[in-house]
């Protein structure tokens, strides 16, 4: 079954002209995605080899009738672009651009959590269903269809989390990053509750970052809802105090944010904890075959 | 980015917010000449980009022109060290010198942004003049929380709330006109951070901003050239602004693994892997999506300038990034740039055989590693302190006796 995304998504990609638009829209049509559309202001009428080109969301929507836009815009534009979107009724987003001021996505969260859209990102890789659809950045072949959900907040680490989790000859039923901004469309939680009540996920990984409090909310919710394994690995225990480490929320301020804070809410919730991200593969491997006896 | 004191001030002035009576001193003799012209006693503030500079001793009072100047000599080029700054701290090169205002209370007032519920919210506690994160913890009771929604602003029965909550009933005019001219400005600047701590009642019941922060987004700096205008470079690390300026994410650390990887997450994750298999990361490095041979001849030359750097990490995960790609950015980067140190290479993800086969067959010498645990494995082999083969060394020489 998977989540939110499909075999039958079928996507538009605003943006799909400019270099980064133009190869990701691409790759993800190699991988199998159904990339419909695309959306750049001014050059409607032309194509991205074959893919029609559109001036506006409105009019790729009545002509091609998408269910997902993914963005590729520059940042001063791009909250723009994500309300277009919305406003012309596209109810899963996906946002890659990185850079929006944080007011702009201050609007924006009003916006979507009204209209209750599911936006992805900004800030982040994307969304695939392994073998069904790949809606984003990531390089499609390090995933391999299976059991375990994936939820991250960094783009490169849900690769590496993904790669080591096929390398083990397990896989993935959907994976995705939410974005590595203050201010992103969806929470872990979101994305648990689905991941719980989707048939094919039998286990689900968590990796998170230092900052912000995203992980311990996340374990309070496992801890209440969540009846599937959870593992998690936090990234930053070696990062110094007060620096932000690259991604805008990374960044430990006193006792906050730290990954003693979040392993310890995450652990107080059952959730499988794996410190070591040279482990994640084997430790979730050994994890589920010992102490859930699933047959891999 | 961070503002100094002096800047936010002036900011909000401008927004009519009143601030104590004060100027910018470059040298001794600025400080008293300002503090002739302001009156005694005056406080001479140092302004670095770093909280905790009370504590650190970069605060002090004179009580006569000679004295300013005495400890304006003795604050300028002074370190202070913070918990933020490291050990290594931060050097003084300007002072706010200000009139010393007399005070009947002291009181919190911030505008950021709430992560969770995506909102500006405003924080106030008649508790100012220590940290918030120490009333909250002491005196949560005492902490108003008031997020505001953007569409509809900061509305009167929210500042009525303030003017009650923190006991302003007399300074109602005040206090009303501050809060919604300082919402504008946080609005208007795309602040991330707006922050009065004091924020005072005088003697003869006033309001005044004592101390006051403000962080902008660095996101929107594009869209604000009057504010781009005031960062001040010498208040960063050379290395980062080089860095930055090449499109770098450089964060120097005080190990002495060199690290260069792309993705800010996967960078943190290589340095933890570094931390547990006994090494230590000498920086973080994100080298972005556009893994060029220039950025990475950068990220070379800031590395190995590091004299404590014994060997090199170089982790990518091509996604955006192709391995080939990067793998000539390597080759051709080691063109340019000279290092002594071994390297140890980890590539994987899209074309991952082209990238590693060049790198085999270019004839420099490289360890590849098949994972980040084998990687960490070896590159902490190499600079771990070699006990055991001194032994064998010994031994040997036993032997040839």
């Amino acid at each position: 079954m998977a989540i939110v995304v499909y075999k039958t998504s079928r996507v538009i990609v605003q943006g799909i002209t400019g270099k980064e638009g133009r190869y990701h829209a691409l790759a993800c049509r190699d991988y199998g995605t159904k990339v419909v559309g695309g959306v750049t202001p001014g050059k409607g009428g032309s194509d991205v080899d074959g893919i029609p080109v559109f001036n506006t969301v409105e009019e790729a929507v009545q002509k091609t009738n998408p269910n997902v836009s993914l963005i590729f815009v520059p940042p001063p534009f791009a909250a723009d672009a994500i309300l277009e979107a919305v406003g012309s009724g596209i109810k899963i987003i996906v946002c890659i651009t990185e850079g929006i001021p944080v007011l702009d996505m201050v609007k924006v969260k009003r916006v979507i959590e009204k209209e209750g859209i599911i936006l992805i990102g900004p800030n982040c890789p994307g969304i695939i269903t392994p073998d069904a659809s790949k809606i984003g950045i990531m390089p499609g072949h390090i995933f391999k269809r299976g059991s375990i959900g994936i939820i991250s907040r960094s783009g490169t680490l849900l690769y590496e989390t993904a790669d080591q989790i096929s390398k083990v000859g397990l896989g993935q039923s959907t994976c995705l990053g939410i974005g590595g901004d203050p201010i992103v469309g969806t929470d872990y939680i979101f994305w648990l509750e689905r991941f719980e009540q989707d048939p094919e996920t039998e286990a689900i990984m968590i990796v998170g970052e230092i900052g912000g409090d995203a992980e311990e909310k996340a374990a309070e919710y496992i801890k209440a809802h969540v009846t599937k394994p959870v593992f998690a690995f936090v990234a930053g225990a070696s990062a110094p105090k007060g620096r932000r480490m690259g991604h805008a929320g990374a960044i430990i301020m006193g006792k906050k944010g730290t990954v003693e804070s979040k392993y310890n809410a995450l652990k107080e919730a059952g959730v499988h904890i794996i410190e070591n991200p040279g482990y994640i593969g084997e430790t979730i491997y050994k994890t589920l075959k010992e102490k859930y006896h699933f047959s891999i | 980015m961070k503002l100094h004191e002096y800047q936010a001030k002036e900011l909000m002035s401008q927004y009519e917010v009143p601030i104590p009576e004060g100027r910018v001193a470059y040298f001794p003799y600025d400080a008293w000449m300002v503090a002739m012209e302001l009156g005694f006693p005056v406080v001479l503030k140092a302004q670095v980009l770093t909280g905790g500079r009370g504590k650190a001793g970069g605060v002090k009072i004179a009580k006569t022109a000679d004295e300013a100047r005495d400890i304006a000599q003795e604050l300028f080029g002074k370190t202070l060290v913070t918990a933020q700054t490291g050990p290594q701290g931060v050097k003084v090169r300007k002072l706010l010198v200000e009139k010393v205002s007399s005070i009947k209370r002291e009181l919190y007032f911030s505008i950021t942004i709430d992560r969770t519920i995506g909102k500006p919210v405003v924080i106030a506690s008649k508790r100012g003049g220590m940290s918030i994160e120490e009333v909250s913890e002491l005196y949560p009771e005492d902490i108003i929380k008031i997020p505001i929604d953007p569409a509809v602003g900061f509305l009167p029965y929210q500042i009525r709330r303030l003017k009650y909550d923190l006991d302003l009933v007399e300074q109602e005019k005040e206090i009303s006109r501050i809060v919604s001219n300082l919402y504008k400005l946080f609005m208007d600047k795309d602040c991330s951070l707006l922050e009065m701590n004091p924020l005072v009642v005088t003697d003869t019941n006033h309001l005044v901003a004592l101390d006051a922060k403000i962080e902008i987004d660095d996101n929107a700096i594009f869209r604000r050239k009057e504010i781009a205008k005031m960062r001040d470079l010498t208040e960063y690390d050379p290395d980062e602004l080089e860095a930055r300026f090449a499109g770098l994410n450089f964060i120097k650390l005080d190990g002495d693994i060199g690290c260069m990887v792309n993705g800010a997450g996967l960078a943190m994750a290589t340095m933890d892997v570094i931390k547990f298999a006994g090494g230590n990361p000498a920086n973080f490095l994100d080298v972005g999506g556009e893994a060029t041979p220039d950025t990475i001849a950068k990220g070379f030359e800031i590395i190995t300038r590091d004299p404590k750097v014994k060997a090199i990490f170089i982790n990518i995960f091509g996604g955006i990034v192709r391995c080939d790609k990067v793998a000539n950015g390597i080759l051709q980067a080691l063109k340019t740039v000279e290092v002594k140190v071994p390297i140890v290479v980890r590539l994987t993800g899209m074309n991952k055989e082209e990238g590693m086969e060049m790198l085999k067959n270019s004839g420099l010498a490289f360890s590849v590693a098949q994972d980040i645990k084998e990687a960490a494995h070896m590159i902490t082999q190499i600079t771990k302190p070699k006990k055991e083969e001194n032994q064998t060394t010994k031994e040997t020489n036993k032997k040839e006796k």
